[in-house]
């Protein structure tokens, strides 16, 4: 509190979805903004005798939170991250964070988890594979100590629940881990196949073009479908490389390579002329998007474990 | 009139089909047969359209320019958004002029907003070459995107037409060609 009021009141400022002002982050964050001095003329080292006694007025029990790391693969095309629930009514039934984080909030008799990842997908869109990385802070756990058999245990417990999802590389991490997983989201790069629909007939030879262009940069504006909850801008992300395989003469199969942060849908349909350029705009013809699928997150965390 | 493709692929929904509902305004501003069609999204963003049977839209007309300048001051084009709550967008009421349209027959139109809301861009590649808005219409040739208020994303389609009923529309005028003036 002294800490707040006197050095630096601007690191505590109250928001609606924190239960109290002195969270983790703004307690480290005003530590680091303090000078020396002045922490050591405020907290001195021994301290000064307290002036009176201290009463206790209400003693609380919290439990660290532990941190659970792995990787999903998500198998249907009807099941979103998180859940999806409009004015208290629930859109679609479940969600991968559910899945997952349920099975262990049991076994750590956990209060509460935050389920985080390297990214996400669409409701809509596979994820294959070895997975997306994730990272689930259970906080205060009642259980702590788990040997790596149990959580191999756990792990297979999760996989025989459903079909939807499936996990692996499942693993206690520390809190500073998570950082590698949040830095694969901006840095790195991500593979993916989709099933196109051209409105004109194609040939093979109209698709074979898409498999030299190297390194294409797409210029996206934000898409229409999240530019409500999203700020207009324009991004520049690099389609690395393309392979096309050829289905029937209104359809193809297109692999891509891209830059973290690249919207494939738009990339294909071209989101009303407002992504350039786009599989429309190349080949000359109007193309949507019929199946997504995320083919690897090109992340190495965390750590492969042997089955 | 038809841009669509024949009957062959009509099990494909467009992109438009998937995520959009068309609502329509016809005669729009009082001016016969300049119908407009507001493409709103299943979030509630709304594309500013010209509808299929808009007189830019029929053949033969030539669009010489589109002009973003809707009066001395304003320019839809200054239109300056930022953050992700889009502070300093320009309003829009349902009648606000989004554009106006120079024809090569000296024929100019006004396309209006028809939904209220918060301008968020207008379509640049319009500009550079018109005939976009002609050949594709309901896609690249859009004229702007529009924001409503939250509160309002539902009352907004209270004055449009659905689907259905502009088709009833555009029946009664070929039944009665002097009905409007």
């Amino acid at each position: 509190i002294l800490l707040r009021r006197v050095i630096c009141p601007d690191c505590f400022k109250p928001a609606k979805n924190k239960q109290s002002v002195f969270t983790r982050m703004a307690v480290m964050k005003a530590l680091n903004k303090i000078k020396e001095e002045d922490f050591h003329k405020q907290f001195p080292c021994p301290p000064n005798s307290p002036k009176a006694v201290c009463t206790v007025l209400e003693i609380e029990c919290a439990h660290g939170a532990v941190f659970v790391a792995g990787r999903y693969n998500k198998y249907s095309r009807n099941l979103p991250q998180t859940p999806w629930i409009i004015d208290g009514e629930r859109k679609l039934e479940s969600s991968v964070e559910e899945l997952i984080s349920d099975h262990l909030l049991a076994v750590f008799k956990a209060e509460s988890f935050n389920f985080s990842s390297s990214g996400r997908e669409d409701v809509d869109v596979r994820t294959l594979g070895n997975g997306r990385p994730f990272a689930i802070e259970l906080v205060n756990p009642h259980r702590v100590h788990f040997t790596s058999q149990e959580i191999k245990e756990l792990q297979q417990k999760i996989n025989n629940s459903s079909n939807k999802i499936q996990v692996r590389d499942l693993q206690l991490v520390t809190r500073e881990a998570i950082g590698h997983m949040k830095e694969g989201e901006e840095e790195k790069t991500k593979s993916y196949s989709a099933l196109i629909w051209t409105n004109n007939t194609i040939q093979k030879k109209d698709i074979e073009f898409l498999n030299d262009i190297k390194d294409l940069k797409i210029d996206q504006k934000t898409p229409l479908r999240v530019l409500h909850r999203r700020p207009l801008a324009v991004r520049t992300r690099i389609i690395h490389s393309m392979e096309s395989h050829y289905v029937d003469d209104h359809h193809f199969r297109l692999y891509l390579k891209t830059q973290a942060g690249t919207y494939i849908k738009e990339f294909v349909h071209g989101d009303f002329g407002r992504t350039k350029p786009n599989i429309g705009s190349l080949m000359n013809v109007t193309a949507d998007i019929l199946e997504l699928d995320v083919e690897s997150v090109d992340v190495d965390w965390p750590p492969a474990l042997d089955d | 009139m038809a841009t669509e493709p024949a009957a062959a692929e009509a099990t494909v929904p467009s992109l438009v089909d998937r995520y959009f509902t068309r609502w329509y305004k016809a005669d729009v501003k009082g001016k016969p047969c300049e119908d407009h069609c507001i493409l709103q999204h299943s979030n509630r963003i709304c594309v500013i359209t010209l509808a299929e049977s808009h007189p830019v839209l029929q053949s033969g007309k030539t669009i010489k320019s589109i002009s973003y300048q809707i009066s001395t001051n304003c320019s839809r084009l200054h239109n300056k958004v930022s953050g992700k709550f889009k502070r300093g967008a320009q309003f829009l009421t349902e009648l606000a002029p989004l554009c106006k349209i120079y024809c090569s027959d000296g024929e100019e139109y006004t396309v209006s907003s028809c939904v209220r809301g918060r301008l968020m861009e207008v379509n640049e590649n319009i500009l550079h070459k018109p005939s976009i808005l002609q050949e594709k219409p309901s896609t690249e040739g859009y004229i702007a995107v529009v924001l409503p208020k939250f509160e309002e994303s539902k009352s907004i389609t209270e004055g449009l037409l659905t689907q259905k009923q502009y088709e009833e529309v555009l029946v009664k005028r070929t039944n009665a060609p002097t009905a409007t003036s």
